[in-house]
């Protein structure tokens, strides 16, 4: 266990690190919604960032494939790593690290184009060099979406149920063949079963995929992540194994917020 | 028995059918002011259509005008306002379109794009003779393009550049947020975000602004006296080069001449001007429903 700040931080050794987070800062204008955060995510696992309303781990998510820098005034510190590469080294297009972290978004935000087109877009601006039918229902198959929309591949999108648009966002993201995929509140704004369906999902994914999510329902990080991050005021307060910060806690202020006394 | 009845005191509801009354008020005026616009408007049109019908026919749309009213027709002004509007609408819809792209998806926030934006905002409202000056000076005599239709035409285009910019900025800001940020987190670059994604949701939106735009252009008079459109062409225009005349300036020109035939004449020319806006309106209309279906 190394000491990092005032967090509580389990090391994750090097073979199994895809992504570094090192001493990360990230300010709007002038004020930290992110500060002084490190940890590792680790290969073909399910990192959760949890923590109550505003404590960063949005913009914390955002800044692992550069979607942070569509917001004016967005300014990172500190380093973050993929696969040992610097993320925001001068030399490195945010395309290209788009293209291989993807992002699933809070609200299920499909294009206004049928189902097909919804999925094979993204492999088409990538030059996808194979077959993208062959992809499309393979991603399909992936987001377990297939059996429901096959028979309607050219219909629009917006027709889905919102639990099933959200599963095809994953398709979508799944479909550019991504290394990791981070999953900003994925379920908020779903009801418990399709809630269910994207868990079950990503423990499915998980061989195949890293990835990352941030959730505000402590029972779902608890029910799907192997590793998570508790964040509070833009700070990491502990990170470690799932079982560890929800059974043993070595911060009060976890213990607290998992236990449900505040937050 | 409803229960609020029961709970609200006298005193409360009181105030509760003063509330009603007052929107029933409000209600009434907006009904009103809106009848009374479109009772002018068909007043109007009733007066245009009774003077001008009778001289609506094929030799009207086929005669070059002339100074006896049984012989005139417009077959030179509507050519020229044909010619006019195409080469407006060839001229200022890719410009104005591309300057929206570029001030909503692609300039940086900074005091000279807030400038600049402040300016075309300003320019919508700037009077259209002063824009006749500008083409007199720059078209006909800087560039000595004379008084063609191309000198015409590019005075139009700049009159309505700034009505299509706003619209098409607002019409690309309609397009939500997170269908950007799906495309960009796809690995999509802005181009490719904007061309499939940004335009596509926002062609309804920029379609009506072209069209109120170039719908602007079509009746507007006072740039083309300015830079010198003729009022008596007895030739139809062949090529963007040659001088042309259009139908509001036929009308104006009809319209001030002392006999009762011509103004007559002037109105079944303003039968015509109307018809082309109209099929100019439902072309968009038809065109924007289909988009929009596709899009649903």
């Amino acid at each position: 266990m190394r000491k990092n700040g005032t967090a509580e931080v389990v090391a994750i050794s090097e073979d199994e690190r895809i992504l570094g987070i090192d001493d990360v800062t990230i300010c709007y204008s002038d004020n930290p919604a992110v500060k002084n955060v490190s940890f590792d995510i680790a290969r073909n696992k399910i990192t959760s960032i949890i923590g109550p309303s505003g404590c960063g781990k949005s913009t914390l998510l955002r800044s692992l494939n550069r979607m942070n820098e569509f917001i004016s005034e967005v300014s990172l510190k500190g380093r973050v790593s993929f696969d040992g590469q610097d993320l925001y080294a001068k030399s490195v297009d945010p395309v290209e690290v788009r293209q291989h972290i993807g992002m699933v978004f809070q609200k299920p935000n499909p294009f206004p184009k049928s189902i097909y087109k919804n999925v094979s877009w993204g492999p088409t601006v990538n030059q996808y060099d194979g077959s993208i039918p062959e992809l499309v229902e393979r991603s399909l198959k992936q987001a377990s979406l297939w059996n429901e929309v096959k028979d309607r591949l050219n219909d629009s999108a917006l027709g889905l149920s919102g639990g099933q648009q959200q599963r095809l966002c994953i398709a979508r993201a799944l479909a550019i063949e991504p290394t990791v995929l981070l999953m900003d509140e994925p379920c908020s704004a779903l009801d418990p079963i399709s809630t269910a369906h994207i868990e079950n999902l990503m423990y499915d994914l998980k061989s195949r995929y890293t990835i990352v999510i941030v959730t505000h329902n402590m029972q779902q990080a608890a029910r799907v992540s192997d590793y998570t991050a508790f964040m509070e005021m833009g700070n990491l307060i502990e990170f470690g194994e799932t079982d560890q910060i929800f059974t043993r806690p070595q911060e009060k202020r976890t213990e607290e917020y998992v236990t449900g006394r505040f937050g | 028995m409803p229960l609020s009845i029961e709970l609200s005191k006298p005193k409360q509801r009181e105030s509760l059918n003063k509330r009603h009354f007052k929107a029933k008020i409000f209600a009434r005026f907006c009904a009103c002011v809106t009848w009374m616009g479109t009772a002018l408007l068909l007043i109007l049109l009733y007066q245009i259509f009774s003077d001008g019908l009778s001289w609506l026919d094929w030799d009207f749309l086929n005669n070059f005008p002339s100074r006896f009213p049984e012989r005139a027709g417009i077959k030179s002004a509507l050519a020229g306002t044909i010619w006019l509007i195409s080469l407006v609408a060839f001229f200022a819809i890719p410009v104005g379109v591309a300057t929206a792209i570029y001030i909503e998806e692609f300039s940086k926030k900074n005091l000279l794009s807030r400038i600049i934006e402040l300016n075309i905002s300003n320019l919508a409202g700037v009077p259209s003779i002063v824009y006749g000056i500008i083409g007199l000076t720059i078209f006909v005599r800087g560039l000595s393009l004379e008084r063609s239709l191309i000198s015409g035409a590019l005075t139009m285009s700049l009159l309505i550049l700034p009505v299509i910019i706003i619209a098409s900025r607002e019409a690309i800001k309609t397009v939500p947020i997170s269908i950007r940020s799906a495309a960009f987190a796809l690995g999509a670059t802005r181009w490719q975000t904007v061309w499939s994604h940004v335009l596509p949701a926002s062609f309804p939106g920029i379609l009506t602004g072209v069209i109120l735009a170039l719908s602007r252009a079509i009746g507007e008079t006072a740039p083309l006296l300015m830079i010198g459109a003729l009022t008596y062409v007895a030739f139809v225009p062949e090529g963007p080069m040659d001088s042309f005349t259009a139908l509001p300036i036929q009308i104006f020109n009809w319209v001030s001449r002392p006999q009762e035939e011509f103004h007559q004449l002037a109105a079944a020319a303003i039968i015509v001007l109307l018809t082309v806006l109209l099929a100019m309106n439902s072309v968009a209309i038809f065109v924007r429903h289909k988009m929009e279906k596709k899009l649903q």
